[in-house]
């Protein structure tokens, strides 16, 4: 306040000051050391022959690889709709009064999150050696495990269950980050438990839930690769397939590599806007959309169009 | 003292008197917080309680709405009495939705507003009335807004609580228990939390309130507030009643050595 005010009278006075802007000599060496790198990286990726660039375009579209990705979104998609129904379930009964009820919850965490989710799978697929007939504990159903279970079942029973101990901890986490003071609020305008977090808590905490599920929906888009092990036509297990027919791996792992960061540059996409919708109300700035943090970034590293002149 | 003096006179009463305590206890671990509380408001009364931080005040006020559980005597809100189902002469304990229905008659107003900062300000005070009273949303609209011009409000009803100042949200928080329809209303320290000039703009609204003839405890520590609006003025020390009776007489002059101390020390 002082400061400026004892300043403003000479800037006005004599009102032709010149602006430097600062230099960066680091950010700028730096920079075109990386350059340099990449330039190097995408040289020899172009000029080397057994990348088969050529065989990736003609594998890129193939019916099979599109059928792959089909299985893989598939598989993504209700691996985590089942781990986050489960999970929010799973957070709830954690953090309820009722001691089995929680012990269940951490007991499932425990045993689903302990161990290799290969394992899981390979488990499930297996389970007919367990139990080869299958009757809930109802008398009068019998179902043949082998039946039951296929590889497509199997995956979705191990990697949603899986995911579900994951997606837990992050609802948990979500629902302990709101205020007390929010429940208490609730409970005094009589709202019950249930009306309490699905109507108070919940949302407040989809802003803490959301960041992490999103990674964990990025994960389970890559984690599905896992089920190649049980023969499901993944995109993954797609690409092995042609490879093992033609020999041509290095160009069918790039294809399907491709095509996961294709589908996971949507999916963050997708996360942003989902993120700015429930920021509602918690914040007087919203995040940025990701179209909006690509213009700041090259307004930002553009400081010679408009960096140089004069103040006032 | 006093209370042991009123309390035969009051029971005799032919009306019923709307919040009765009767030896009310509370204890944090082995920290006993009330130790045995006797107090009775009537219908329409204004009683603000006063006493250091710490003597149990606003603890006892949670225990009206079953915030708190009580530990040991009664405490009747209306016929009912609170955490438990009268039967013959049996006391059964509530379920959570027994509970939840019984403070739906009680408002009740917080230190820290805790407005719902994820719904706007309208959305705030429709959102009991619609879902745990499931009255018509044209109803409850109508209502709300209402409110809201009474605590002169009525242009911020599609702000989010954020973007309101402190005054302000406690205003809507006011509103928004008032919305349930009360038959009581609760505030726990109300301005406390309050830049000095916000305190005014609520105190008025508390003001407005209470002479539309709703019965109020306030736990405050705005002795201006208590001796012009309160009916009488309960002075609480370290889990006991010391002092009850007219705000005038408590505030002005004080019985017991202690009211004299803790009003010296804030006045």
């Amino acid at each position: 306040m002082n400061r400026i005010d004892a300043y403003a009278p000479a800037r006005v006075g004599s009102g032709n000051f010149t602006v430097v802007p600062a230099r960066h000599p680091w950010r700028w060496l730096a920079g075109l050391g990386l350059t340099a790198i990449i330039l190097l990286l995408v040289v020899s990726a172009v000029t080397n022959p057994r990348f088969g660039w050529d065989k990736v375009a003609r594998y890129f579209r193939d019916v099979t690889i599109v059928n792959g990705i089909g299985i893989t979104l598939f598989l993504t998609v209700v691996c985590m709709a089942v781990g986050i129904g489960l999970g929010v379930l799973l957070a709830v009964m954690q953090l309820s009064p009722n001691p089995v009820a929680s012990a269940f919850a951490g007991g499932y965490v425990t045993i689903f999150r302990g161990t290799p989710v290969l394992v899981q799978l390979l488990v499930w697929f297996n389970l007919s050696a367990l139990y080869p007939e299958i009757s809930f504990g109802i008398p009068g159903v019998n179902l043949d495990a082998n039946q039951l279970i296929t590889p497509l079942t199997a995956a979705i029973l191990g990697l949603g269950l899986n995911e579900a101990a994951y997606m837990s901890e992050i609802v948990r986490a979500g629902i302990q980050s709101i205020d007390h003071g929010q429940t208490e609020a609730a409970g005094a305008l009589g709202m019950p438990r249930i009306l309490t977090l699905t109507r108070v808590v919940l949302p407040q905490a989809m802003r803490v839930i959301i960041p992490p599920t999103g990674n964990e929906f990025i994960g389970m888009l890559k984690t599905t690769s896992l089920v190649s092990v049980l023969a499901v036509p993944d995109l993954l297990y797609s690409a092995q397939i042609i490879y093992s027919k033609n020999l041509q791996v290095i160009p069918l792992l790039i294809v399907a590599s491709l095509w996961y960061i294709i589908v996971t540059t949507v999916f963050t996409i997708g996360q942003g806007y989902l993120e700015r919708r429930f920021s509602r109300g918690s914040s007087r700035s919203v995040p940025p959309t990701a179209l909006e943090r690509a213009a700041k970034f090259f307004r930002v590293h553009s400081p010679l169009a408009k960096g140089k002149g004069k103040s006032s | 003292m006093t209370t042991e003096t009123m309390k035969p006179a009051r029971s005799a009463q032919a009306t019923m008197p709307l919040v009765r305590a009767e030896g009310v206890r509370k204890s944090f671990g082995n920290n006993e917080v009330l130790k045995g509380i006797d107090l009775t408001v009537e219908s329409g009364e204004v009683v603000c309680l006063i006493g250091a931080s710490g003597s149990g005040k606003s603890t006892f006020l949670r225990c009206v709405n079953h915030l708190e559980k009580i530990d040991g005597g009664l405490l009747w809100v209306g016929d009912r009495v609170v955490g438990y189902r009268l039967k013959g002469t049996k006391l059964h304990e509530q379920s959570h939705n027994e509970i939840c229905a019984d403070r739906t008659d009680i408002g009740m107003v917080f230190q820290h507003f805790n407005l719902f900062p994820h719904m706007t300000v309208l959305e705030n005070l429709m959102e009991a009335p619609l879902r745990v009273l499931k009255q018509r949303k044209e109803e409850v609209r109508r209502r709300a807004v209402e409110l809201l011009e009474k605590v002169g409000l009525q242009d911020k009803a599609k702000a989010y609580p954020r973007h309101l100042s402190g005054g302000q949200q406690q205003r809507v928080a006011i509103a928004r228990a008032l919305c349930m329809q009360p038959k009581l209303m609760l505030f726990d320290e109300p301005t406390s939390a309050l830049d000095p000039e916000l305190v005014g703009e609520v105190l008025r609204v508390m003001k407005d309130l209470a002479r539309s003839g709703m019965t109020m405890i306030v736990v405050t520590h705005e002795m201006g507030f208590a001796r012009d609006v309160a009916d009488r003025v309960v002075f609480m020390h370290d889990g006991r009643i010391i002092e009850d009776g007219p705000a005038e007489r408590v505030i002005n002059n004080p019985e017991h050595e202690r009211t004299r101390a803790f009003l010296s020390a804030v006045l």
